[in-house]
């Protein structure tokens, strides 16, 4: 393993090296208002195999899908298929400017408008509008909808949004930035939302419950038709956290169990790349009685004479814009050849998979890490790390697995289970894959118990160890020219 | 076609090892009613298959040669070195996800760590986040950001009209959950910059100008920063990163927050998304900042690394309590604009953007020739920068129309789509891509069009 540093593109730097040559300008140069140039922009100088070079080896110090097993819980990390990259790079669709008039994109508008179709049928909803930019920007496009939808009512005591003590962070977070109070509900002893804490909480102030189902233990909601119909009797919406749809495509409907509108991680469930944190997309489904809510502009079907044509409109009392243009096109791409490929048969076919091999992994290893909720789980799994007698935690188990070539579970999360490891293979695993993984998982938790220190000291065999983020955040060194130390 | 590997064997010995008979024993809990619903998609497609209906759907477009599209908007054809998508395609980088993990993730975080440098030199800022989903919802923040930073004692931001109209459009969606502010400046699409100074007191939060401004010019930003902070706001600039290769950075004339939309930093314009939201700062305000952030640090050995960083401000640990909640960014593209930057440099920057100035100022002089077209008719002294706003002898839409169909040539934005007084003005983008040939023939063919 090269353990060298690797210089910054700056320490790389040379005052007078280019990369690249601009054509000579081929018309008069008007003249420049002085008084607004600067001297300098800062930028480094590099050749063109500076760059290249310098991404190369970064890239060999990051670790992806395409490098090994990466049962990252809640984040879906399954194959991006390659023709998918190649497809959203054809130059009708990478060249098109989003504000060329509609007749001149119609292939564009087509893509989303069947890409709405289909999502809307996936989840069991009347309408879809692809605008929001990731997970969380839709959770916070479903709550500006719900407080519409009560408001147009006349309904303006509905403050209080429910969420499980298991919810996703960004649910509490979405609701405090769309003016709602989130108010905390309790789990019970199988690891569902606790009923009675459902039905004492709602009153005429609920404007609605945000659930994720599979909920974050990977747990089916077993009283998920009593939630919605306690939400809906006292005069609220349910949301939905699209986040583990991959356990759900083709098995079951969010719409068919009573949910008003949920959002779709188009990075998880249908494979567009995570990008290293983005970008994703994430479309919002609602049910009838949202759909004029949605943000805008949504694509419609309008047939003159004998002519199909797409037009954008802007939904009747729709909350606005939640983004520029309409969504990441790029992805929409990608989520739509993938949905092609594989119909209804094929993403039944995933979510069966996902599951499969998420109830594989958890028989495989509750032996050796407890598994509270030890039941058929959905498409994850939450176990402890600890290694009871050896002082080991979910942390020391996740830096030793990076020893072994892989990438860790979410660890910590939820906030629910003490020492958390939270494990989601997806269905484009296979078997060999997984049992390496159950081998190096029952060889840590040999080791936690022989040498704890070669765990509390891992990783061992990672280009750094580890990393001390507490003089992170405290000296503050965000840029490499700004190392400003803070108290 | 699926991506699923397993054989019939293995999955009966995975079956047998959970202690179930079949597949569908695994869905028990789900409702039986809901159970397996028979979904209305198309059937399945191979890849052989995908791949020619995929053309064949984007062969519904009209081919766009970029050198004859003179639209952007806030979108813009730029010119993108080879190496970007060499990058972009190294799939370690692409199919990895938050780095979470440091020790497996120091690739992704150095480069971001400087992404955030280059942004900060680039803006005269003191530190950038890790990027935000687009340049609107980046000012979205900012504006919170500025509401959190008077800490609920100001409700008003100041918003001028020339801020590209959607991005003022997203400002207010993004308010119109708490009402934590009005939004005034902007009713009055005439109103210069003397006109908002004016509105500003001790309510506003922020003040927030775009530069070079929607209309493609440059606003005068002498005193700006120091009427706003006389009243105790904040100044957000929107801007463009391409013109910092020429023109003086926020930084320089006072901005406490910069946010920009990064695509044309090597980012295709791919019909509007992904894009990259910039957002940068005075070290004042990290704490309010939202999103990822990266620092360096040492690890138990004593090396440089980078961590994420400041992780208390986001939503999986403050949850309700969190400065905004961000999570998927656009980390993808902002490796996009570190490619570019690193691989135009200093001079190279400056020749985009030269290029920009100079082909736009010619496209302007030759297209101010042509009789019953006026350019920058409400500011015709005022520089501009890549863009500016022709007054036509008729509909822009009309005009446009016949520029297409006639002579393949994409027209300018219609300032009519977001007001109807000025539907026979557009809003001309010039930039590298444009060469004199093709500004030669966007000049004959208006002249053709008018008469």
């Amino acid at each position: 393993m090269i353990r060298n540093k690797i210089p910054t593109l700056y320490e790389l730097s040379v005052p007078g090296r280019h990369g690249i040559d601009l054509p000579a300008t081929d018309v008069p140069q008007a003249a420049l208002p002085k008084a607004e140039l600067r001297a300098d922009c800062d930028l480094p100088e590099l050749s063109q195999l500076d760059v290249v070079r310098h991404y190369l080896l970064l890239s060999q110090r990051n670790f992806g899908v395409d490098t090994g097993f990466y049962p990252l819980g809640s984040c879906t990390m399954k194959f991006n298929p390659k023709v998918n990259e190649q497809i959203a790079r054809l130059p009708s669709f990478a060249e098109a400017h989003p504000l060329q008039e509609p007749e001149t994109v119609q292939g564009n508008l087509a893509l989303m408008f069947e890409l709405q179709q289909w999502l809307a049928e996936i989840g069991g909803f009347a309408g879809v509008s692809l605008q929001p930019a990731a997970g969380a920007h839709g959770e916070f496009t479903g709550l500006l909808m719900m407080r519409a939808y009560h408001r147009e009512r006349g309904d303006l005591k509905r403050s209080r949004i429910l969420i499980p003590d298991s919810a996703h962070g960004t649910n509490p977070a979405s609701t405090t930035m769309a003016g709602f109070t989130a108010v905390e509900l309790p789990s019970d002893a199988r690891g569902n939302v606790d009923l009675d804490a459902v039905r004492v909480a709602c009153d005429d102030t609920v404007a609605g419950i945000m659930i994720t189902n599979p909920n974050t233990l990977g747990l089916f909601e077993e009283h998920i038709a009593e939630v919605v119909r306690l939400v809906h009797a006292c005069g609220g919406l349910v949301y939905g956290d699209g986040a583990n749809l991959n356990a759900l495509a083709g098995i079951a409907r969010p719409g068919d169990l009573g949910f008003d509108a949920m959002h779709y991680n188009l990075h998880k469930t249908f494979s567009t790349p995570h990008g290293g944190g983005g970008p994703g997309s994430g479309p919002v489904g609602v049910s009838a009685q949202l759909k004029e809510f949605l943000p805008g502009p949504v694509v419609e079907l309008t047939r003159d004479a004998d002519d199909a044509r797409y037009v954008f409109s802007m939904p009747d009392k729709s909350i606005g814009r939640v983004a520029t243009f309409f969504g990441n096109f790029g992805m929409l791409v990608r989520a739509y050849a993938y949905i092609r490929q594989h119909g209804a048969e094929g993403l039944r076919e995933n979510s069966e998979h996902a599951v499969l091999n998420a109830n594989y992994l958890r028989v495989k290893l509750r032996d050796a890490y407890s598994v509270p909720f030890d039941r058929i789980n959905m498409h994850e799994f939450v176990c402890r790390g600890a290694i009871e007698g050896s002082g080991v935690r979910a942390l020391d188990v996740s830096k030793r697995l990076l020893d072994y070539g892989f990438h860790p579970p979410t660890n910590y999360f939820p906030l629910t289970v003490p020492e958390a490891l939270m494990i989601e293979p997806t269905e484009t695993e296979a078997k060999p894959t997984l049992d390496a993984f159950v081998d190096a998982m029952q060889t840590i938790a040999k080791e936690a118990l022989d040498d704890p220190t070669l765990l509390k000291s891992a990783p061992h065999d990672t280009p750094v160890k580890r990393l001390d983020e507490v003089k992170a955040a405290r000296e503050l060194v965000l840029s490499d020219r700004t190392k400003v130390a803070k108290d | 076609m699926s991506y699923v590997p397993h054989t019939e064997r293995e999955r009966n010995e995975m079956l047998a090892v959970i202690g179930v008979a079949r597949m569908g024993e695994l869905f028990a809990d789900v409702p039986a009613q809901v159970r397996f619903p028979a979904l209305k998609l198309p059937p399945t497609a191979s890849e052989i298959d995908i791949i020619s209906e995929m053309q064949a759907l984007a062969g519904r477009n009209a081919a766009v040669d970029p050198a004859l599209s003179f639209l952007g908007a806030g979108t813009y054809h730029h010119f993108r070195p080879a190496i970007v998508d060499y990058v972009l395609s190294r799939s370690e980088f692409y199919t990895s996800y938050t780095q979470y993990q440091p020790e497996v993730s120091q690739g992704f975080l150095q480069a971001l760590f400087e992404y955030q440098s280059m942004i900060c030199r680039l803006t005269d800022m003191e530190v950038s986040n890790a990027s935000h989903y687009d340049g609107a919802t980046a000012l979205a923040e900012a504006v919170l950001l500025a509401l959190n930073a008077a800490a609920g004692k100001r409700s008003k931001i100041v918003l001028s009209p020339a801020v590209h109209p959607q991005y003022r459009a997203v400002v207010k969606t993004y308010l119109r959950g708490t009402h934590a502010a009005t939004v005034v400046g902007d009713e009055d699409g005439a109103a210069d910059l003397e006109q908002l100074k004016r509105l500003l007191d001790q309510d506003t939060a922020a003040l927030v100008v775009q530069n070079p401004n929607f209309f493609g010019q440059c606003e005068p930003t002498e005193g700006l920063a120091e009427a706003v902070h006389r009243a105790g706001g904040l100044l957000i600039i929107v801007t463009d990163p391409i013109s910092l290769g020429l023109f003086r950075p926020p930084g320089a004339y006072g901005a406490d927050v910069v946010v920009a939309e990064g695509q044309s930093l090597g980012i295709p314009p791919a019909f509007g998304g992904p894009h990259l939201g910039i957002f940068a700062a005075r070290m004042a305000q990290v704490r309010r900042l939202s999103g990822h952030i990266v620092g360096e640090t040492v690890d138990a050995d004593g090396r440089r690394g980078y961590v994420l960083t400041l992780a208390t401000r986001e939503q999986h640990i403050r949850r309700a309590k969190a400065t905004s909640n961000i999570c998927t960014n656009s980390a993808l593209c902002a490796l996009a604009a570190a490619a570019y930057l690193a691989t135009m440099g200093k001079r190279g920057l400056r020749q985009v953007a030269e290029l920009c100035f100079y082909r736009s100022h010619y496209a302007a002089a030759e297209i101010g020739k042509l009789i019953g077209f006026e350019v920058n008719p409400q500011a015709p002294r005022n520089p501009f920068f890549k863009e500016f706003v022709v007054r036509l002898p008729g509909p822009a839409a009309e005009i446009n129309a016949q520029l297409l169909r006639q002579h393949g040539i994409i027209g300018g934005y219609d300032l009519g789509r977001d007001d109807p007084h000025l539907k026979n003005h557009m809003l001309v983008a010039v930039t590298e891509v444009n060469t004199r040939a093709s500004i030669d023939r966007l000049v004959s063919a208006l002249g053709k069009v008018a008469t």
